[in-house]
């Protein structure tokens, strides 16, 4: 069975940040956010046809400055966070970064500083239309995002990520930021963002959250966070630490995710160049550990909907895909429904025959030729992801059919 | 017709052919001679019987000429006349025989007349003779009767007298104890006693008998429970009960408890010699004290010097002596007892009249069950002393030990042929000397992992530090008395040495003078499976084993084992690789002539086990290494404001450091590892390195960088670039040399910087500094890589990305960060 050859889309600029768009479960679309220091920052949109094989691109730009996340509403499918730094000599908007000034007072009287910030935005509504009449000039002359709201505190640092609540209405998010975990309600339409509670990570030395994730178990009453080589687990209701891996990983903690589906398994990845699977419940030993990049690993992703296909993204330029069965909610392949049972004795002495899955490398994707810092499945194909080089390479792959075809059958 | 020859012959030869012709001519055929001579039916054969002379003639007359019946003629007269003669001698032969023999046979009539007459003489004589002898045996008839009759009343009156002496004569053997004489008596007479006790004479004496006889045989009795006396005594004693009619099995039970209490005393002095139990012994010792004072009345003499001057359990002797003790103790009292045993119950038995009533059976299954028994009791003290030999120092102790015991049992198994001691005894032998290959190993290993304590000490030991010396100085680094190769050697000799002398310890086992060497456990399975495996392969693949926990335990944070520690191990498992593994195995398979008949790990595996170790712990050597590099790396660029920092005026000490503890680590490789390829330099290697970022394509870069609507062309070069270099795996695995370690390690180091470089932005001279950066390091790396080429890419997507992530990009002059990095 021949697989379908993977899509590649070119960025102009540098970029690192890449996310599905989470509220739209008809098409293909993923956001990417540049990197750039010298010239206006764009958020590119990339629709995938499926059908076709084809991308559409449409371009906004993001002027605050160069993006290092970016997450998607999952209510709103208009709505986008972004992290950007921005220099002060590019700054426009000098207004909103009051506490950037006052952290930097203390260097050199030099005009150029770099800050992180954090904020909500709103796509403009008519980005698709205005692509269609013209693409070449929306490339040209794109469209601007509408500012919402700053997620920015004067008391708190700099913001590495933002992460939405999962499967929300898109009202609350969470910043991290140095050694904070603010929580945020947006109201008004997302015009205004309000902290309700925070968490902050003590310690010696100077402390600070690399990413985190929100769990969407437990009511979406958790979270998780990497600082340096350990993973904290934080309750959202009282805003303490529940559970703490140390030492999760030999170097720094580069990314997690949680099992879509099994709500104590954690998926993390660091510079050791591992992939770790844990229970948070016994967090002594890691469940599982994947060694099979070559240099640090800065993504994983689970897969939305089957949960043993796992994704890893690594600076060695590849891009992995593993499939974890003896650690998936499936771990005896697909469990056959009672109403399939009915069909006939013969689908179920196949099932019985087919030999269980082991956990084995799928495939691994090289298609990137620099960096990979960012992975992420489609959030309306199950089958699809994208992966970000650091070069501006988008590359839209699907997962093996073969495979597909034996996790479903 | 051979006419000429009858004249001429004269002699027998004549004569004869004369009687055949007779012959012939009368009709008469010689034997043997018809068939030779055909009948000839010719009626012209003169010589024929079926001649006719008509036919003849006319014949003759019809083919001849005259002259040639004249010539006939004169010849058959000749031959006619001859023949006549011929029958006249004849004649006259004959008759005077006959003559001859009737004169004969006259002359014996005459000699038989006289003899007859002789004869008839003779018989008148002999009826005379008769007929005086009858006269003369009639008149002794009498008295011949009455002297038969005397003859018979003197032996009764001597028997009589025997029996009426009896009782006196037994006592008299009695008190003089002669057992033997006085059973011989009494057995003689007992049969006429028993006829004739219905006269209440005779029953009076065999009352009396009777009376003796038991008292004897209380005697007796008693004799044989005092056991006191010598074999010899014993064994009379027993024949002599035997003879009294004594129930066999009775005796047998008596002989061998009276046997068993001597044995078990035995063993509870052997008992008293084993440590770990002295209470229990004390007790047990107690209760069969108790117990043999009950049972045997007469043995409290004998049982308690012996117990009293039972060693004190404290004292504990070393096993031979234990063995030694046993086995002259024990053993020989066993094998005593066997062979006397044998011979009243078994042997002796045979021969009388005894073998009817089974008894040897019965008497050998007793044996057997005594024997097993005891001896059972005997390997259970021997095999917790064994158990107690836990000091693996002197093999050769044990060996003598266990051999001493095994050969003196082997005197039990000639004795008692169907008996399974000898078999449980070598069981014994086996378990121990399987036992021993196991605290061999387990000895071997904390060996091993007590050298790697040394090693770990002697390497942890202050040594002269490589920072203080100037950085390329590789002689001076040298200097650093790591003496990493002399750690090496020694460990490596150590542990052969170790291995050795534990083959030769074990070897004992199979030596030709050990009586149990040449049992087939010993000649196949100890040889193969329990030193070959569990012992030498073991080991070894321990050794792999604990090499790579090294990797795994030490894994994350890299800080638990020494790097150095690291690279020694994976050069001795490479040693072991190339020589040391089929070295110790041939070694083994020559000392023990090992004869695989089940299948043994091959040198291969192991060899593969080892490369696949020291691959490993030279990975992680790799791998830690590079990052405590790359962690200084990260740090220095991590902590620093690379917006607002001060133009470059030197190279930054943190790369001066990295480039220090390269060296030394280079140095530290070079101690083990050979040189390896590398791609032949460029003449001007550390000189012309700028020239890639300063010339063409960095000017491009920037220009690029430079021209806002063109921002396409920086990726599309460095695509382009990316397109004809190689993909570089980072944490790869590394070949056994020094370059590619090195290659390795710079590798991750680089790769670091890249990748924190990439999270940073830049000031003007953020840029700058990290420009005088890279070619200080570009300087002084190229030389430990196998591809330089890696360093300038690697370097140049440092200064690439740095300058991408510039606010400011403006490139600092290449003389001015040549004449920096010289500086130094």
């Amino acid at each position: 069975m021949e697989d379908d050859a993977p899509v590649i889309y070119g960025l102009e600029f540098q970029a690192r940040a890449l996310t599905a768009q989470t509220a739209e479960t008809d098409a293909v679309r993923f956001l990417v956010g540049t990197q750039s220091l010298k010239f206006d920052n764009q958020i590119h949109i990339i629709d995938f046809d499926d059908e076709n094989n084809i991308i559409n691109k449409n371009v906004l730009l993001h002027q605050a400055g160069e993006i290092w996340h970016i997450g998607a509403s999952p209510a709103d499918k208009a709505v986008l966070t972004t992290c950007y730094n921005k220099s002060e000599s590019h700054c426009f908007l000098l207004s909103v970064a009051p506490f950037a000034a006052s952290l930097c007072s203390s260097f050199f009287s030099s005009d150029s500083r770099v800050v992180s910030c954090a904020a909500v935005w709103r796509m403009p509504s008519d980005w698709e239309t205005g692509s269609h009449e013209s693409p070449d000039e929306s490339a040209h002359n794109p469209q601007t995002l509408e500012l919402l709201c700053h997620l920015d505190d004067s008391t708190h640092g700099n913001a590495a990520c933002v992460l939405w609540e999962p499967m929300g209405d898109g009202k609350r998010v969470i910043s991290l930021a140095d050694n904070h975990a603010l929580l945020w309600d947006l109201q008004e339409s997302s015009t205004q963002a309000t902290v309700s509670s925070t968490a902050t990570l003590e310690g010696k030395g100077q402390l600070k959250f690399t990413s985190g994730k929100w769990s969407p178990h437990h009511n979406c009453s958790q979270l998780a966070t990497a600082n340096d080589t350990a993973i904290r687990g934080w309750d959202l209701r009282t805003m303490s630490q529940i559970y703490c891996i140390e030492n999760a990983h030999g170097q720094l903690v580069r990314d997690l995710d949680f099992n879509p589906n099994r709500q104590y398994y954690l998926a993390s990845c660091g510079d050791d160049c591992k992939v770790k699977f844990w229970d948070v419940r016994s967090v002594q030993e890691p469940v599982k550990t994947l060694e099979e990049h070559s240099h640090w690993v800065w993504s994983v992703r689970y897969n939305h909907s089957h949960d043993q296909l796992v994704l890893t993204a690594s600076s060695d330029s590849r891009l992995i895909l593993s499939n974890m069965v003896s650690i998936s909610s499936e771990p005896f392949g697909h469990l056959v429904d009672d109403e399939e049972l009915s069909e006939g004795e013969e689908l179920h002495q196949e099932d019985k025959g087919k030999e269980p899955l082991k956990d084995s490398v799928v495939s691994t994707y090289e298609e990137h030729e620099d960096s990979v810092y960012a992975a992420e499945w489609s959030s309306a194909d199950p089958w699809l992801f994208a992966s970000l080089s650091y070069d501006g390479r988008l590359v839209i792959n699907r997962v093996p059919r073969a495979l597909k075809y034996r996790i479903l059958l | 017709m051979d006419e000429g020859s009858v004249p001429v012959a004269e002699d027998p030869g004549r004569r004869r052919r004369v009687h055949g012709m007779l012959k012939l001519y009368y009709g008469l055929n010689e034997e043997g001679k018809a068939p030779e001579q055909p009948e000839s039916l010719d009626p012209c054969d003169i010589n024929g019987p079926h001649f006719d002379p008509e036919l003849y003639l006319n014949k003759l007359r019809r083919e001849c000429s005259l002259t040639e019946l004249m010539d006939q003629e004169t010849c058959m007269v000749r031959q006619i006349r001859s023949l006549d003669s011929d029958m006249q001698t004849l004649v006259y032969e004959n008759y005077n025989k006959f003559i001859s023999a009737t004169d004969t046979i006259r002359k014996m009539k005459n000699d038989f007349k006289k003899m007859e007459d002789e004869m008839d003489c003779l018989s008148a004589n002999m009826a005379a003779i008769t007929e005086f002898s009858a006269r003369i045996s009639g008149t002794l008839q009498d008295q011949h009767a009455q002297i038969t009759k005397l003859s018979g009343v003197h032996t009764l009156l001597r028997k009589l007298q025997f029996l009426f002496e009896l009782p006196a004569r037994l006592n008299k053997c009695l008190e003089l104890q002669a057992y033997a004489q006085a059973v011989n008596t009494h057995r003689r007479a007992r049969c006429v006693l028993q006829q004739y006790s219905h006269l209440p004479s005779f029953k009076g004496i065999q009352d009396d008998c009777h009376a003796i006889m038991d008292k004897l045989a209380q005697e007796l009795r008693q004799k044989f429970r005092d056991g006191g006396s010598s074999a010899k005594d014993l064994s009379e004693c027993v024949e002599l009960l035997l003879q009294l009619d004594e129930p066999a099995e009775e005796l047998c039970d008596k002989f061998l408890s009276h046997a068993r209490s001597r044995l078990e005393s035995d063993l509870q002095g052997l008992e008293a010699e084993i440590r770990p139990y002295p209470s229990t012994s004390a007790t047990k010792d107690a209760s069969v004290h108790g117990l043999s004072s009950t049972t045997a009345p007469g043995s409290p003499a004998d049982g308690s010097p012996k117990n009293s001057s039972l060693p004190s359990p404290a004292s504990n002797t070393d096993i031979l002596e234990f063995i030694d003790r046993g086995c002259n103790e024990f053993v020989s009292s066993l094998c005593l007892v066997i062979t006397s045993y044998q011979e009243l119950f078994i042997n002796h038995a045979q021969k009388g009249e005894l073998a009817s009533k089974n008894i040897p059976q019965m008497a050998n299954g007793k044996l057997h069950v005594f024997v097993d028994d005891l001896a059972a009791r005997y390997f259970m003290l021997v095999e917790r002393r064994i158990q107690e030999e836990k000091g693996v120092g002197d093999n050769s102790l044990l060996v003598r030990a266990l051999d001493r015991f095994h050969r003196r049992l082997q005197a039990v198994a000639k004795l008692l042929p169907g008996s399974a001691v000898p078999n449980k005894g070598t069981e014994i032998v086996i378990r121990a000397a399987t036992e021993r290959v196991k605290q061999y190993l387990s000895a071997l290993q904390s060996f091993y992992m007590d050298s790697l304590t040394d090693v770990r000490q002697a390497l942890a030991t202050p040594r002269l530090s490589v920072a203080g010396t100037s950085v390329a100085g590789p002689a001076s680094g040298r200097d650093a008395p790591t003496s990493l190769p002399e750690l090496l050697s020694s460990l490596s000799a150590s542990i052969l040495n170790q291995i050795k002398s534990v083959l030769a310890s074990v070897h004992l086992f199979t030596a030709k003078d050990i009586t149990f060497s040449n049992k087939p456990y010993f000649k196949g399975e100890f040889c193969s499976q329990g030193v070959r495996e569990s012992l030498v392969v073991s080991f070894i693949k321990f050794v792999c084993q604990s090499s790579r926990q090294f990797c795994e335990t030490a894994g994350d944070k890299g800080g638990s084992t020494p790097p150095a520690l690291l690279l020694l191990l994976s050069r001795l498992c490479l040693d072991y690789e190339t020589s040391t593994i089929s070295y110790i195995l041939t070694l083994t398979d020559e000392q023990f002539l090992v004869q695989h008949h089940s299948p043994v790990t091959p040198v291969t595996t192991l060899c593969a086990e080892a490369r696949e170790a020291a691959q490993k712990l030279l990975n992680h050597y790799v791998k830690v290494q590079g990052l405590i590099i790359s962690q200084m790396l990260r740090k220095s660029v991590e902590t620093r404001d690379w917006v607002n920092t001060i133009e470059p005026r030197n190279v930054r000490a943190v790369m001066k450091r990295v480039v220090e503890d390269t060296t030394s680590i280079d140095v530290q490789v070079g101690l083990l590892y050979e040189e390896g390829v590398r791609k032949a330099h460029s003449s001007d290697s550390s000189k012309r390195t700028f020239s890639v970022y300063s010339s063409s394509r960095q000017q491009a870069r920037y220009a690029a960088s430079y021209t806002p609507s063109a921002p396409m062309d920086t990726n599309l070069l460095s695509n382009i670039h990316k397109l004809f270099s190689e993909r570089i795996d980072i944490f790869s695995s590394v070949e056994f040399n020094k370059v590619s370690v090195m290659t390795g390690i710079i590798k991750i180091s680089l790769k670091t910087f890249l990748e924190c470089v990439r999270l940073r932005t830049f000031g003007r001279y953020g840029l700058q500094q990290i420009q005088v950066d890279c070619h200080y390091l570009q300087m002084y790396l190229w030389r430990f890589v196998s591809d330089e080429n890696l360093v300038h890419f690697l370097l140049d997507e440092i200064v690439g990305s740095a300058a991408h992530r510039c606010l400011d990009p403006a490139p600092m002059e290449q003389s001015v960060i040549e004449v920096i990095c010289e500086r130094g």
